[in-house]
């Protein structure tokens, strides 16, 4: 298993047991009556689970099995890959810090946060998908 | 990889692709509040994203992993496999595109039964494959 795929697979892994958490804090929120602002974790929970988790163990998967690209480049360029992998866990990062403050404090002024967290993701996406594309052939 | 693998796979990189990029106008909208039009575009994002991408991610690479046959058609009867692309696709863009433009309910009720279909079409594809080695 390539060190890229390891990576991706070992946080993948963490923000499984992240979003079951917050998962957990939501359904507690209304049982032991906890603070309502808990409610603005609603779309960290769902992006960890489907962003931090599946997209991220799909990624680290596709890497390892997809088809090679070259002899010489087995695995494409795989500068865009770590490129996707800092890109997309900084940018969950920053939205994980970001959204409940921007919809609970919104006057604090960080919006940018979102602003910068849509950004990294985007490319952090897109940078993997370019470097998968090429692999996708028929034999 | 079988054609019947490349195009489900691909379909879904570029389901990614747009995905993300739903995703991220979305998120965008959030943090700068240019134009809340933009997060009526959730339903179209959820269904890119779980079935155009994740689904028929798995659906390709089941055609390309799961055993074949030792006689007859290797991959089984990739009819039905395609009837399952075809049918899936149909269904993401009448069920995402239907929800964000608000058309008549009856279109995206019409591509959730086409992905309905597809899943059928999956099934029939994907169950003699499942098997013991050499059977």
């Amino acid at each position: 298993m390539p060190p890229l795929t390891r990576y991706f697979i070992k946080t993948a892994l963490i923000y499984f047991v992240a979003a079951l958490l917050i998962g957990v804090l939501l359904l507690a929120r209304s049982a032991l009556d906890l603070p309502p602002e808990i409610g603005a974790l609603t779309p960290v929970y769902f992006h960890l689970l489907m962003v931090g988790w599946v997209t991220q163990l799909i990624f680290g998967m596709l890497f390892w099995m997809l088809p090679k690209y070259s002899k010489e480049k087995p695995r494409g360029n795989e500068r865009l890959v770590v490129a996707a992998y800092i890109l997309i866990n900084v940018g969950l990062i920053l939205r994980v810090i970001g959204e409940p403050i921007v919809s609970s404090k919104p006057e604090w002024g960080l919006g940018w946060l979102l602003m910068l967290s849509a950004a990294l993701q985007l490319i952090g996406g897109w940078s993997f998908l370019v470097n998968a594309w090429s692999r996708v052939k028929e034999r | 990889m079988t054609r019947l693998s490349v195009w489900p796979v691909r379909t879904a990189l570029i389901y990614l692709g747009v995905g993300f990029l739903i995703g991220a106008l979305m998120l965008f909208e959030k943090g700068a509040r240019i134009d809340p039009a933009l997060l009526s575009m959730l339903p179209m994002h959820i269904e890119f994203v779980m079935i155009g991408w994740t689904l028929q991610l798995a659906m390709g690479v089941a055609f390309w992993i799961l055993p074949r046959f030792s006689r007859g058609a290797a991959h089984g009867n990739q009819t039905l496999g395609w009837m399952a692309y075809g049918l899936l696709n149909i269904g993401v863009l009448s069920v995402g595109i239907g929800l964000w433009l608000n058309v008549p309910p009856i279109v995206p009720l019409i591509g959730r039964l086409a992905e309905l279909l597809a899943a059928i079409s999956f099934m029939l594809h994907a169950w003699p494959r499942i098997k013991a080695p050499g059977a």
